[in-house]
């Protein structure tokens, strides 16, 4: 069995926890490159140059690419293969979080309560990690910080069967519709189709993951991708929400089977700030 | 075409605004969101005070990140208007002629930006390190224990921002989206 020190989990999650906030992933650049030949509305391709500028100059300058430096979200894929060592993962990526926070000048815009006081927690912590536990003797950790422009927008339905893909499409669409200007676009939209309640939100959530303007391997959630990409840039809202043709750069979905009377739908925003790290120890 | 305005603003620039306009904008603009709204508005309602006239004056939805050495601010794009709206009457009244975010209002504030002639302006969200090379001066002005969420006065140069809603109906939003919208 390989043993790890959570140490080193620690390095990496504050190391990318900066790097996500400081450089767009070059995919994501390329999208909104190529939404600025496609756009037609000039307030729409005024946007996009703006978007672009403050992307090259965050990544010139390191500095975050938006104030809303997110709540940090951490995926660990643990291979079962690995012993974590010298200490609790969870206080390893909250120190990470802390540090991060403090040394890379980004915001803390986390509060406990969530309700009553609302009080800055100060350092950002804590963060929300999803693990899975995968074959292998590596551990793979992705960091995307969100923020809540986009994260508020977000939706889940519990369809019905009878609902059909017109209802997924429907729902996909009219969420993008609500989203609209308050939450950033060009949106990549991520999307959970199956499972259950909690598992279809993570599934959006992870569908994100994979690269803008990569189809998944799957050919029929492939021609799923392709169909809700045209349909929610029908919706006309254009980057910013100035009006245009490019709301979206991008759909990703994820399917899972579900129960034979479900057929829960969720669907995450994100904003232009498609922010993600990844490294593999 | 561009037009470049300065803080205060008077009714007649209030007037000459059209939703869709491009503005740039220099002098003095006040950070406030959501924890400094809901403090504001609740010592309006004690009979107190607000920490700034805000006669004439243009409030900026933004809790900036914290500045690297050497700099007046860190990144600084605007936050989502529309959780702003229960708080936007009291400051109306009381004479506060803009306000710069991101997103749509309720249609109730766009009938109090008719009512008090005042005008929402939206800037590009997310593009805050850009927006940052505007601001020149900060200070700070109230609630310093709520970190980002404090209320600051900025001097900005040239602040980039696109007419949303002006003081007679205009909506940039809708008018956009019906012009590119296929379904």
């Amino acid at each position: 069995m390989r043993e790890v020190p959570v140490s080193e989990i620690k390095k990496a999650v504050k190391e990318l926890i900066i790097e996500a906030n400081y450089k767009i992933p070059e995919d994501a650049l390329r999208a909104y490159e190529e939404a600025l030949k496609k756009e037609q509305s000039p307030l729409g391709k005024e946007v996009l140059q703006q978007i672009i500028e403050n992307a090259k100059i965050a990544r010139e300058q390191g500095l975050p690419y938006c104030q809303d430096t997110g709540i940090d979200v951490v995926f660990i894929f643990l291979g079962q293969d690995v012993r974590v060592t010298g200490g609790s993962i969870e206080e390893a990526v909250n120190e990470a979080v802390r540090e991060a926070t403090k040394e890379g000048y980004l915001r803390a815009s986390v509060v406990w309560d969530p309700v009553f006081e609302r009080k800055n927690t100060g350092d950002n912590t804590p963060a929300i990690i999803h693990y899975e536990v995968v074959p292998g003797d590596k551990i793979k950790i992705v960091v995307a910080p969100k923020g809540a422009g986009s994260e508020n927008t977000s939706r889940l339905a519990m369809l019905k069967p009878a609902d059909g893909w017109e209802g997924v499409k429907k729902f996909v669409v009219e969420t993008v519709k609500q989203a609209g200007p308050n939450a950033c676009p060009p949106f990549t939209v991520g999307v959970g189709i199956g499972g259950n309640f909690e598992y279809c939100a993570y599934l959006a959530k992870k569908a994100l993951l994979r690269p803008v303007g990569q189809r998944h391997e799957n050919p029929l959630i492939a021609r799923v991708e392709e169909e809700l990409l045209e349909e929610v840039n029908k919706v006309g809202w254009g980057p910013m929400g100035f009006g245009g043709l490019v709301t979206a750069v991008d759909v990703k979905v994820e399917m899972y089977p579900c129960h034979i009377a479900s057929l829960p739908v969720a669907v995450n925003i994100q904003c232009h700030a498609n922010r993600h790290a990844q490294r593999e120890i | 075409m561009v037009k470049r305005i300065s803080t205060p603003l008077s009714d007649e620039v209030v007037e000459s605004l059209r939703a869709g306009d491009k503005v740039l904008i220099t002098g003095y603009i006040y950070t406030a969101r959501d924890a400094a709204h809901k403090r504001m508005v609740e010592a309006l309602r004690r009979g107190e005070e607000l920490p700034f006239d805000v006669k004439g004056q243009i409030i900026y939805y933004a809790g900036p990140t914290p500045p690297k050495p050497g700099m007046v601010i860190g990144s600084v794009g605007p936050t989502t208007a529309i959780r702003m709206d229960p708080y936007v009457e009291p400051l109306l009244k009381l004479g506060l002629k803009g306000m710069i975010g991101k997103g749509y209002r309720s249609e109730k504030v766009k009938e109090l930006l008719k009512k008090y002639k005042a005008v929402y302006f939206a800037a590009v969200g997310g593009v805050a390190t850009l927006l940052q090379r505007h601001v020149k001066k900060v200070e700070l002005v109230a609630y310093e224990d709520l970190g980002t969420e404090a209320i600051r006065r900025l001097w900005v140069e040239d602040f980039p921002v696109i007419v949303a809603n002006d003081a007679f109906g205009g909506d940039v939003f809708e008018e956009g989206r019906t012009r590119y919208a296929r379904i």
